[in-house]
């Protein structure tokens, strides 16, 4: 192949904002000039503000243009666009872009630099040299090496990957499944699915290094139904590996065998809880199971099962290729390595940023995020997904590690942030965390079931001052049974969100009459 | 898509696209929705038969997902995000904007997150997700949705 190499994300957030009408109008362009072009499907480097964010290479450097408009192409073509052009639009070089550069890629460092759907390129940057590395090195060296990097699972729970992968693979059982958890239903995260789209072998690759650990030969993916692209790309990408021999029986004459089956969900949030996520993949209703027996004993179909998020399983290569100390350097106290922060909601430049544990809010909000995108000041700050606690602007300085947020009452969850600004009404907010949970809750425990939707009315009643002490107090019982009693982390934790709001913005519950 | 009828012989060969496994149950419930816009009792009684399950039990699966209606949708479906992200973008006023806004033959749905959640609010045309949507946009995309399918 010859021309030009223009890049353009094949990526939902990128093409939901117009990039494939982008890369049309590029295609035409250069025909109608007659250019020669290689124009690449590449996945998003995550600076979702700067979408559609286009890149020409010209000797051997990636020149970017961002928030470039199908109707903007004929003059982008005029100004030199496949020289790097100056132009309004254009940024300069990819690797100079301080948004990008200043973060600590370790899982999503193929994200934007490679074109998505290509094994050769895959493989020309370290693709499956993990596993290679893994047969070389044996089941047991995988495992050391991930527990020595402290990788906790990424899907919101925090618990050590190695652990469970020991655990699998010390369990008895014939036969023994890798589950990837791609069930990302939390509001403001949107990391597995950039991960998905923009290095799927990065996925398949660790599903396999995943079964090579534990002795699994089997795996599948969980993925939402509401990422249709994700899909497509997924499943063109396990086919072309497949088709390649990454796949299937004797993989590449090791000996080795795996497979990956895709699923879709249908829809259900309580199916990213992973015992529900295995129900729904055996074909029933997504009703959370009673622990134990834990997933990595009896799982999918009652035998071992590993059962990890995306993004977990995606930051193993690198830490079986640099080894797990190197991981582990990363980080702070027990929150190890990196997390994928994805910045949401009424931010000015929006995205996913990769960086070491140990970060605040603010650096992220501020440095990253440039504050809201309306410009007005922060007031409150959701973590975590819809089960994550609000936390006021007085609590940005909170270093991002799984504990110091455990002792504010929050969490880190996935690593969704998502930022409101002063006009947002923080009772409708805690009336939602309510209501979300009524219209998803699976229905197998009562105090989820039935006190979520007690929950929506007791804040009915205070939001119109209706005995407002004691429904005050009556919520705050209500909150209290539902951590206490509710089966999963659905009603258990719903109560988070609600008590932050009574805590910190108590006054926007009926403000004539303060409590 | 077919509106009130769902061919049987189409329901038959997309259980065989998945080899009739009743533990596919979800998947195939998910190709029919996805070829016919909804799930109606004559499919439910058909399922039952070529995958072995009772029908009470597939009727179960069928309540109890979001994705799997009943009724058959309109000729255009559009989901507006109703998660924080979105909210904190205004995707309330986005919906009532929608609620005034849409002809009788389009089946708006909410929806709980498209993972598009830095460039909010997200919206799903005939799914198709789109983003930074404004009202105003909303009306563009609303009338290229028509223009698309006259």
């Amino acid at each position: 192949m010859s021309g030009v190499k223009v890049f353009v994300p094949r990526e939902t957030s990128s093409v939901s904002v117009g990039a494939d009408e982008v890369a049309l109008a590029i295609a035409q362009q250069a025909k109608k000039n007659g250019a020669s072009i290689q124009l690449i499907r590449n996945g998003s480097w995550g600076a979702c503000w700067l979408e559609p964010l286009v890149e020409v290479e010209v000797d051997g450097t990636r020149i970017a243009y961002g928030n470039v408009d199908a109707g903007d192409v004929p003059e982008l073509f005029d100004a030199g666009l496949l020289e790097g052009g100056a132009h309004d639009k254009r940024l300069g070089p990819t690797n100079e872009i301080d948004y990008l550069i200043s973060q600590d890629r370790w899982t999503f460092w193929r994200c934007g630099l490679v074109e998505a759907l290509s094994l050769e390129d895959f493989l020309a940057h370290q693709g499956f040299k993990a596993l290679q590395k893994a047969w070389q090195d044996g089941p047991d060296a995988v495992i050391e090496t991930l527990s020595a990097s402290g990788l906790r699972g990424r899907g919101g729970a925090g618990f050590p990957a190695g652990i469970k992968w020991r655990t699998v693979a010390d369990a008895e059982g014939d036969q023994k499944y890798v589950a990837c958890n791609a069930d990302e239903g939390d509001s403001g995260t949107f990391s597995d699915r950039m991960l998905m789209e923009g290095d799927p072998f990065g996925l398949i690759e660790s599903m396999a290094v995943a079964g090579f650990a534990v002795g699994a030969n089997k795996g599948y993916i969980y993925l939402r139904s509401e990422y249709p692209l994700t899909y497509t790309i997924l499943s063109r990408a396990i086919r072309t590996a497949r088709e390649a021999g990454w796949l299937g029986n004797n993989i590449q004459g090791s000996g080795f065998d795996f497979e990956i089956e895709l699923h879709l969900g249908a829809g259900s949030y309580v199916c990213g809880e992973e015992t529900a996520m295995l129900e729904s993949l055996e074909g029933k209703k997504g009703i959370v199971r009673s622990k134990p027996p834990l997933p990595a004993i009896e799982g999918l179909f009652g035998k071992p099962t590993v059962v990890n998020n995306v993004v977990t399983l995606a930051s193993v290569p690198n830490i079986i290729n640099l080894g797990g100390e190197r991981y582990a350097e990363m980080g702070v106290n027990r929150s190890k390595g990196t997390l994928a922060f994805q910045l949401a909601g009424n931010i000015k430049r929006g995205g996913l940023v990769e960086k070491s544990f140990g970060i605040t809010l603010r650096e992220l909000i501020e440095n990253y995020g440039g504050g809201t995108a309306s410009g007005r000041p922060v007031k409150a700050v959701q973590v975590g997904g819809p089960l994550g606690a609000f936390l006021s602007a007085e609590q940005l300085d909170t270093p991002l590690d799984y504990e110091a947020f455990v002792k504010i009452n929050a969490m880190v969850g996935h690593g969704g942030i998502v930022v409101f600004d002063d006009t947002a009404d923080m009772a409708q907010q805690a009336r939602f965390a309510m209501e979300f949970c009524a219209i998803e809750s699976c229905g197998k425990c009562t105090p989820c079931r039935i006190g979520s939707t007690r929950g929506v009315e007791v804040i009915d009643k205070l939001i119109a001052g209706e005995k407002r002490d004691e429904n005050y107090d009556l919520l705050l019982e209500l909150c209290d049974t539902m951590e206490d009693a509710s089966l999963c982390a659905m009603g258990g934790m719903t109560p988070y969100p609600v008590r932050s709001v009574l805590k910190h913005f108590a006054d926007d519950f009926a403000p004539a009459q303060k409590r | 898509m077919s509106k009130q009828v769902i061919d049987r012989g189409s329901v038959a060969s997309i259980a065989q696209r998945f080899e009739a496994r009743p533990e596919m149950l979800v998947q195939i419930l998910q190709a029919i929705v996805t070829e016919h816009g909804w799930v109606s009792g004559d499919v439910i009684r058909q399922l039952a038969d070529i995958l072995n399950l009772s029908r009470a039990e597939i009727h179960g699966v069928v309540e109890y997902y979001h994705d799997f209606r009943t009724e058959p949708p309109g000729s255009h479906i559009i989901k507006i995000c109703q998660a924080e992200a979105c909210q904190a973008m205004g995707s309330r006023d986005l919906t009532r904007h929608a609620d005034n806004s849409v002809h009788s033959d389009t089946t708006l749905e909410p929806v709980y997150c498209l993972g598009n959640c830095a460039c909010a609010p997200a919206v799903m045309v005939n799914g198709r997700t789109f983003g930074r949507v404004s009202p105003e946009r909303f009306d563009t995309l609303v009338a290229a949705m028509r223009e698309k399918s006259s």
